[in-house]
């Protein structure tokens, strides 16, 4: 199996005339945190949706775990089956409960599981997401956005996926649940051994728990590598982005601990 | 990919110790469940370092197991690689013991819901009655001052709730005044009175058919756009941004809809019952071959200006009915999508029952007074 569950070549993205990505390439490396920012409209969210085979690209190729996802025809089980996604504000099913939310990948990839078998792996999983068991029995309205994005999270595990896909995770959480959500990331991606693509604006988080980070602008990965790699790099957006006055803060808030 | 099966076995050397092998994850779960349920002692050691693929489902059984046979989970035998993972399922699983109860019996939570039912629909009365005497407050303070007027506004919203929905109620007052034609004259043709039809057909459009169906098309098509209009705007907090700006809500926002309504839903209804003489003519020419002429002649001999007033007398009341109901309800939307539909669903309920119960009120009223 190669080192790289995710792998992208010259993807085209465009809706009619407006051309979102061309030559895009990019690879996603085992056991990383991978994290993905650019400014409004660069085409973080869209770039996802096509890794996920939520939308048919315009052209290039995406390969996820050695499976094509750029073709109508593409077969996504293997996706489906070993990939979690938590949306921006959790997207959890209104009408269930939280442990109800957990179960359902779980009934759907494995309908002879025993009820009780799959009410505890769901409830594992709530736990392992930071939610205590009296969050199960209770519907995502009635949870505050923090915990509606944990038990997102706890969805998005429920089948003990390699790849983990997060769109803006920490985006309207205080700064203390943010930082508690990041801590909550880092510890689950080394004890389960996961892989994750995480869409963020947190210079924060990309400080906290990325292993490295990739820049979107001008329809391509402006440049990838490391957060100090990428924080040098010669452009405009790059610069403002990562020596404006909040990443000075984010970058000083960091530095007594490392 | 295909994963080497898990396998549960006694090592050959010392009985009293399992070794565990293959894969443990979430895909064999329903295997390892009932093969973990199976173990039994006497066990006294676990060599789980022969698992080549563990995963957090497999981590939970694997400590299940360790349970099962009363063995410290911290003397588990694991591969290097494996006790972060398993570590953290064990801190996660002793969190918090207890699993939460799944509350009262069936019978409790009915009589709940029933009690809550009652308690809501009294509430929503009480709240209709003082958002009526909001709304009558703030219209005597804008009425005297044309600066507060809203006339843009104001027809907007009879373009919106008037003229568009002419065609719809006059096509269904047409359809409804033909049914009501046929059914007379299935009855009347025993009788040979045929012409008693017209009567009927006047009669029933004049007085109520006419104003209450166009109520009740306006209670479905308009006091659920003023929820929807009034309640996405509450969820993006635009309410309270005016406030905030010194703006009143209901000055800007019910009234030029109160004042739309009160003007184009008697007019509709005008249209309604036109439309319902029609269907019936149609039907009498057709069917019963009552000449057009006569048709007309019958509805002036039998129709006084009173049954008319009865029908539209009520028009006003229930254009005020349908616009408080539709615009409170969009002020009692909460900060979700979810709400916003859940009021949308309540003003049409609401709207379409007060309308019916006030309709039903006024008609013994008017037979009282011996109109």
């Amino acid at each position: 199996m190669s080192d790289c569950p995710i792998v992208i070549r010259e993807l085209k993205n465009q809706f009619g005339s407006q051309v979102v990505h061309e030559q895009l390439d990019l690879d996603v490396r085992r056991g990383e945190i991978l994290g993905v920012v650019g400014g409004s409209g660069t085409g973080k969210s869209v770039l996802m949706r096509a890794i996920l085979g939520l939308r048919l690209p315009q052209g290039g190729r995406i390969e996820v775990l050695g499976q094509r996802v750029d073709r109508p025809s593409a077969d996504l089980e293997t996706l489906r089956r070993r990939s979690g996604v938590l949306f921006q504000d959790g997207a959890l099913f209104s009408s269930l409960t939280v442990v109800e939310n957990v179960e359902v990948p779980l009934k759907t990839q494995y309908p002879k599981m025993s009820a009780r078998l799959r009410h505890d792996l769901a409830l594992l999983k709530i736990r392992l997401a930071g939610l205590s068991a009296e969050a199960a029995p209770k519907l995502p309205s009635e949870l505050s956005g923090g915990m509606r994005k944990r038990a997102g999270l706890a969805r998005a595990l429920a089948l003990d996926p390699e790849l983990l896909f997060l769109d803006e995770p920490t985006a309207g959480l205080d700064p203390i649940g943010a930082a508690a959500f990041d801590e909550l990331l880092l510890t689950l991606k080394q004890s389960l051994g996961l892989t994750v693509f995480l869409i963020t604006h947190d210079l924060d988080t990309l400080y906290a728990i990325c292993d490295r980070v990739a820049v979107l602008g001008e329809k391509r990965i402006l440049t990838i590598g490391s957060i100090g790699e990428v924080a040098d790099f010669d452009h405009d957006w790059v610069q403002e982005y990562f020596h404006g006055p909040r990443a000075r803060a984010a970058q000083a808030a960091r530095r007594p601990r490392s | 990919m295909s994963a080497s099966s898990p396998q549960i076995a006694a090592d050959p050397d010392r009985p009293e110790r399992l070794r565990l092998g293959g894969a443990w994850l979430v895909d064999q779960a329903v295997e390892l469940d009932a093969a973990v349920a199976r173990q039994r002692g006497p066990i006294n050691a676990i060599d789980a370092s022969g698992i080549t693929r563990l995963d957090a489902a497999g981590a939970m059984l694997l400590l299940r197991l360790a349970q099962r046979l009363e063995i410290n989970p911290e003397r588990l035998e694991l591969a290097e690689q494996h006790h972060a993972l398993v570590e953290a399922v064990a801190r996660a699983q002793t969190s918090d013991e207890g699993e939460p109860d799944l509350g009262e019996p069936s019978w409790r939570r009915l009589l709940a819901h029933v009690g809550r039912a009652v308690a809501d629909s009294w509430g929503n009365l009480v709240q209709l009655l003082a958002f009526l005497g909001q709304t009558l407050a703030t219209a005597v303070r804008v009425l005297p001052n044309p600066r507060l007027w809203r006339p843009t506004a104001t027809v907007h919203h009879m373009e919106q709730t008037g003229l568009d929905a002419l065609p719809l109620v006059a096509l269904l007052s047409f359809l409804i005044g033909a049914v009501v034609a046929f059914l007379g004259a299935t009855v009347l043709k025993d009788f040979g009175a045929e012409l008693f039809v017209v009567d009927l057909v006047a009669y029933a459009f004049l007085r109520e058919m006419g104003v209450l169906l166009t109520a009740i098309l306006l209670a479905g098509r308009t006091a659920s756009a003023f929820t929807a209009q009034i309640g996405t705007m509450k969820s993006r907090e635009e309410i309270d941004a005016m406030r905030t700006l010194g703006l009143d809500p209901v000055a800007l926002l019910v009234i030029p809809r109160l004042t739309a309504l009160l003007i184009m839903l008697p007019l509709l209804a005008v249209f309604a019952m036109l439309a319902g003489l029609l269907g019936g003519m149609l039907v009498a020419v057709m069917t019963l071959g009552i000449p057009v002429e006569l048709y007309i002649s019958r509805v002036y001999e039998s129709i006084e200006l009173r049954h008319y007033l009865v029908g539209l007398i009520k028009a006003p009341l229930f254009a005020l009915v349908i616009a408080l109901v539709g615009c409170m309800e969009g002020f009692k939307v909460g900060g979700t999508a979810q709400s916003v539909g859940e009021r949308t669903t309540s003003a049409v309920v609401q709207s379409i029952t007060l309308v019916i119960v006030i309709n039903a009120l006024a008609a013994v009223f008017f037979m009282e007074i011996g109109w």
